[in-house]
């Protein structure tokens, strides 16, 4: 691995940490409301996925967005001003944590009903065939989402039509509260159901970025080569509560515990250190610059007007 | 001037949608070797290709969601879901992201797909297959809802529909696919939110929507009998709504009766006649009236479905006891 990708991915999930961190700060400053579902110890997945996409590959998300959003390259003060519900927000304050968009980054939405993202993804791939073009979609998905009937019924059609979709899984061994050997007949090795699907299928560590990208890097290769779709699941956890309403009662301290010893950012360091890919001097420099764009974000965001109530009734039809 | 069955008047706008524009595509259960099964598209696969006639599984979330997907892609997906009970499988897609992507990214998407499915009972196909739909997503901010009751209307609203930017719901009605009438040679188009006055009329106004349109007229034809003179308004497309006909006339007659072929509770009748009273109050000479189904599941039996679905004769004892007239 070269420096600058070393680099470049240490500080997109550092940021991305960051970023998550604040809005914690800020919904408990209740300048964020409604549902936030932050992305804390999965940033290796969401970072080391779309770091092998090019600029005119779709990324297609789920509620939990705003890392991938963040991966993608979109503003991060557009962002937090969309999760303060500020007309400078991405979509004007109108779709919020759970429904972010940048289409000129090709990020083409947070879908916030488990499982309704995985026919779009199939569709754009579809189109990307129709129009004959070389792009692939990559689309993010939770291990709940595997349980719902659009999760058999996209994977068979888009596997049946040889999509250029990548299915990315991320398994942080929890729907909600609802950890996987409750809620999955068929075990932990989810990867497994596309299978059924005759589906090019592989599992990945999720807590580390290099193993990501490399497993990324093959599936989105196979896809855009017109071999059909893969399907990866990335094993991670998610270090805070499901969303900030979660009390997290459903699993052990020392499992959290246990998981926080993998962080894939602290381990990342270790193994760029290790490998002379970045030094205390680029960490230092890497975080200051960190420190001061999460802070302009929120400084943006909250300094940002309020959407008029006259603008609520444009954009329903074109 | 050619005389088209409704079939065929939709299968010739879905054959121009394709040769007018080659992002068009159509995918659905069974709309090509088969030939659907109503026989709409019957021919298009050999004609148009495996690529652009696209049989899909019996799937029809993804049918639909990939639609969805599609659309936002760049290219002009037209799905047929066989019948309008089956979209309800699909349902999270047309309300939760279909009619929703465009607000919710701020313009930034759009959705410019056409679902056509079928609605509508009276095939003795018993509760499952029967229900008449459309009005709810009539309901939706974000969706468009037309439901053809003639050849040259459904030709016309389905150029209409390929041609929007946004999700249409095209119903069409599974007892008027062999209904034969004049369609133009001349190319035309329906627009959207207009209802067409079917026959005019100053003492009382009979509004419909899809079939129930063609029974107001024919109940329109006893009333003539009897000396009562209807005005018969099809509304066309339930989003948009034509309220201002429905109004103008209303005003003119001073006496509405709206058929629908959904039940009456909740149903979308019931949003004629509260637009009735907000708009027409002062003119009104009676209480505006329903006529709907029978408030059951549609029963399988052919003399039992046929009592639970309005027809010209009630419509007829409707005004009868409504109006005294």
């Amino acid at each position: 691995m070269d420096r600058e990708i070393a680099r470049g991915l240490y500080r997109q999930m550092h940021f991305i940490r960051r970023f998550e961190e604040e809005c914690g700060a800020q919904y408990a400053q209740g300048r964020i409301r409604g549902f936030l579902h932050l992305y804390i110890g999965e940033e290796a997945v969401g970072v080391g996925a779309i770091s092998v996409l090019g600029d005119d590959d779709y990324v297609v998300s789920h509620y939990r967005d705003h890392g991938h959003a963040l991966a993608r390259g979109m503003n991060p003060s557009a962002v937090m001003a969309e999760l303060m519900g500020k007309a400078a927000g991405v979509s004007g304050g109108r779709g919020g944590s759970m429904h972010l968009f940048d289409t000129a980054r090709h990020f083409m939405g947070g879908y916030a009903i488990v499982g309704g993202q995985l026919p779009i993804a199939t569709g754009l791939g579809l189109a990307i065939r129709r129009l004959g073009q070389e792009r692939v979609v990559m689309c993010f998905l939770g291990d709940g989402a595997v349980n719902q009937g659009v999760f058999h019924e996209s994977m068979n059609m888009a596997s049946l039509w040889k999509l250029p979709v990548v299915f990315v899984l991320e398994n942080n061994l929890y729907g909600m509260g609802s950890h996987i050997d409750r809620t999955h007949a068929a075990g932990r090795d989810l990867f497994t159901a596309a299978d059924s699907y005759n589906m090019a299928a592989m599992q990945v560590d999720g807590m580390d970025v290099v193993k990501v990208r490399e497993a990324a890097a093959e599936a989105a290769g196979r896809a855009r080569a017109g071999r059909g779709p893969v399907f990866l699941e990335a094993v991670t956890y998610r270090f805070q509560g499901h969303s900030m309403a979660d009390p997290v009662q459903y699993r052990a301290n020392e499992e959290v515990d246990q998981w926080r010893t993998r962080d894939p950012i602290s381990s990342f360091i270790e193994y760029a250190l290790s490998n002379d890919l970045m030094g205390p001097t680029d960490l230092a420099e890497l975080r200051e610059g960190v420190e001061t764009e999460v802070a302009d974000a929120v400084r943006f965001a909250i300094a940002a007007p309020e959407p008029t109530v006259e603008s609520m009734y444009g954009q329903v039809y074109g | 001037m050619a005389e088209l069955q409704l079939r065929e008047a939709v299968a010739r706008g879905l054959r121009e949608a394709l040769d007018s524009d080659d992002r068009v595509i159509l995918l659905g259960e069974d709309i090509g070797e088969y030939g659907g099964a109503y026989a709409v598209t019957r021919g298009l696969l050999s004609d148009y290709g495996p690529e652009r006639v696209r049989d899909t599984p019996i799937s029809e979330a993804v049918i639909v969601g990939a639609s969805v997907g599609a659309a936002m892609g760049g290219i002009r997906p037209i799905a047929e879901v066989m019948t309008i009970n089956f979209t309800l499988l699909a349902m999270d897609q047309i309300v939760n992201h279909a009619a929703k992507l465009r607000y919710m990214s701020n313009g930034q998407l759009s959705v410019p797909m056409v679902l056509r499915t079928v609605t509508g009972g009276g095939g003795q196909l018993g509760a499952t297959h029967s229900q008449s739909l459309e009005g709810w997503y009539a309901n939706v901010p974000g969706l468009m809802v037309a439901t053809p009751a003639t050849p040259r209307d459904a030709l016309g609203l389905l150029r209409t529909a390929v041609g929007m930017e946004d999700p249409v719901i095209f119903a069409e009605h599974q007892l008027l696919y062999g209904l034969r009438g004049e369609v133009p040679d001349e190319p035309y188009t329906i627009p959207f939110g207009r209802a067409s006055v079917r026959r005019r009329g100053d003492d009382v106004t009979l509004v419909g929507y899809s079939r129930m349109a063609n029974i107001a007229q024919d109940a329109a034809e006893i009333l003539a009998g009897r000396g009562v003179e209807a005005e018969v308004i099809d509304l066309r497309t339930l989003r948009p709504l034509d309220m201002q006909t429905v109004l103008d006339s209303v005003r003119r007659t001073g006496r509405a009766l709206i058929v629908e072929e959904n039940w009456r509770t909740g149903g979308f009748a019931a949003e004629i006649a509260a637009s009735i009273q907000e708009g027409a109050f002062d003119d009104l000479d009676g209480p505006v009236g329903r006529v709907g189904a029978e408030e059951v599941p549609f029963p399988y039996n052919g003399r039992l479905e046929a009592a639970a679905i309005p027809d010209a004769d009630r419509v007829v004892s409707a005004v009868a006891s409504l109006f005294g007239i």
